[in-house]
């Protein structure tokens, strides 16, 4: 745990010491703002709650965490620094998930700067702030998702274009699955199909969520989400580092 | 004296090509080897399989008694290893790296913060440890890398190039300091500067097209060849149809 803490302090660290925090943060706040009070009707809907805000966020996720993953390994691997950093004394999992929970820090970071929403629909109303604490959980979990989805494409590739590229190509697949548009879609050869789909889908289960609602299976849908990327990108990692 | 360094069969095949084949040797305390060839012998991937970067296709290396693949991250504790052109995260200062190196190496506070001024010390980088290392020349880049694979003060070091990139001062430097150390280091170093080995190197291995071709001390391969050079020697061994 000792070395996984290392790992994401100097990950987390070089966010920093790039203009990529400054960026993701700059964009994602005004992208949710814009969203969430022009598109998203904050104010015509004349509901004290943060609805439009939950909505929009996955897919502004969906465009800006795979930016911030893309560089995870293919800049390792373009650098060569990924000879250096597999070749201390640290496991290939602890790398793994050090990078990982480095980004998901990040994420955090950035998912708490939103806090004036918060601010302000308590002005505004009396909303249901447990609603919104789950909210914002869920929030966290699906960044989580798509965090490890991009880590593994990461390492699949020198690239960071085509880091990025399946990167949303691949979260975007997770998001719209439990849409009529892919379920119809499969229902018509097989209903089984769309269920599975659907059951798989991180939009789904975030719905749950931004209800106010935290299921068991909700959270273990995540976690072996989460761990079955994680896992993959190890086994990339294993694969393809020294190509 | 026991060898600290041994590689049996150690063969590494990409498809069809076989880039290492069937090497075997060990390198005790107090030796200083240095692996000869031409670009694409090999020296390189024997090095990267030696540092538990790449996975052999067969054979197997040990690093003080540690399997490689086996005790994978006992045998790095033990390592010191340069990886090839020394690469380093630019975007770090000199002091940061090192101290991220120190704390995977498992020091911490005063000790971590001695490890760094020893390593600093001993690869002459004072005038530039708070400078990010993108903003470094080559020479001293190069020795940002030496510093990371000296800052443990491991029993075992490998070096790829170490000395490419240097001007001749700084080569001269680095010479010594691989000298002053050897007596208690099984040390590997790959060159292509023929003088270095004559200077430094208690033995050196000539491998070409993957297969060890000379083992010896610098002077019983320079008589292999009428002139008594190594220059000619190493041609000779390493081109079929030597002029």
């Amino acid at each position: 745990m000792r070395m996984v803490r290392i790992i994401a302090r100097r990950e987390l660290a070089g966010y920093f010491a790039t203009p990529v925090a400054a960026v993701f943060i700059v964009i994602f706040l005004a992208l949710q703002g814009v969203l969430t009070f022009n598109l998203g009707n904050f104010f015509d809907r004349n509901q004290a709650d943060l609805v439009p805000f939950f909505n929009f966020l996955p897919w502004v996720y969906l465009l800006l965490i795979p930016a911030l993953t893309m560089r995870l390994w293919a800049e390792e691997r373009r650098l060569g620094t990924i000879e250096l950093l597999l070749t201390l004394p640290i496991t290939q999992g602890q790398a793994v998930v050090g990078k990982f929970l480095a980004a998901w820090a990040f994420c955090a970071i950035a998912l708490a700067l939103t806090f004036p929403f918060i601010i302000t629909v308590n002005i505004l109303g009396k909303p249901d702030n447990g609603v919104i604490a789950t909210g914002y959980a869920g929030g966290l979990l699906v960044a989580g998702a798509f965090l490890s989805i991009g880590s593994a494409l990461s390492a699949a590739t020198k690239n960071q274009v085509i880091a990025f590229v399946l990167g949303v190509a691949v979260c975007f697949l997770f998001a719209v699955a439990s849409y009529p548009l892919v379920t119809d879609f499969l229902a018509k050869s097989s209903p089984l199909l769309a269920e599975i789909a659907r059951r798989l889908s991180v939009a789904e289960r975030f719905q749950g969520f931004t209800r106010g609602v935290i299921a068991l299976r909700d959270l273990i849908y995540f976690a072996s989400f989460i761990g079955f990327w994680l896992f993959l990108n190890t086994v990339i990692v294993e694969h393809r580092k020294a190509d | 004296m026991t060898a600290l360094i041994e590689i049996e069969g150690l063969t590494k095949r990409f498809g069809t090509f076989t880039a290492v084949d069937n090497v075997s040797f060990q390198v005790e305390r107090g030796e200083v080897l240095g692996f000869l060839g031409p670009n694409g012998a090999g020296k390189s991937t024997t090095m990267r399989m030696l540092a538990g970067f790449m996975t052999p296709t067969a054979g197997t290396a040990r690093i003080c008694g540690h399997d490689v693949q086996a005790d994978s991250v006992a045998a790095r504790r033990m390592l010191g290893f340069l990886p090839e052109g020394a690469p380093t995260y630019p975007d770090m200062t000199v002091a940061g790296f090192l101290r991220f190196v120190a704390s995977v190496r498992g020091y911490s506070g005063g000790e971590a913060a001695d490890r760094v001024e020893h390593a600093i010390g001993l690869t002459t980088l004072a005038g530039v440890r708070l400078q990010p290392v993108e903003t470094l020349s080559k020479g001293f880049k190069r020795r940002v890398g030496l510093a990371q694979s000296l800052l443990h003060d491991p029993p075992v070091l490998v070096l790829d190039e170490p000395t490419d990139g240097l001007d001749p001062n700084q080569k001269h430097e680095v010479r010594e300091l691989i000298a002053r150390m050897a007596p208690e280091k099984a040390i590997v170093i790959s060159t292509h500067i023929l003088e270095e080995v004559d200077a430094l190197c208690t033995r050196a291995i000539i491998i070409a097209n993957g297969r060890i071709v000379a083992d010896g001390t610098p002077a019983e391969l320079e008589k292999r060849h009428p002139s008594g050079k190594l220059d000619d020697a190493f041609r000779a061994m390493t081109q079929p149809r030597a002029a």
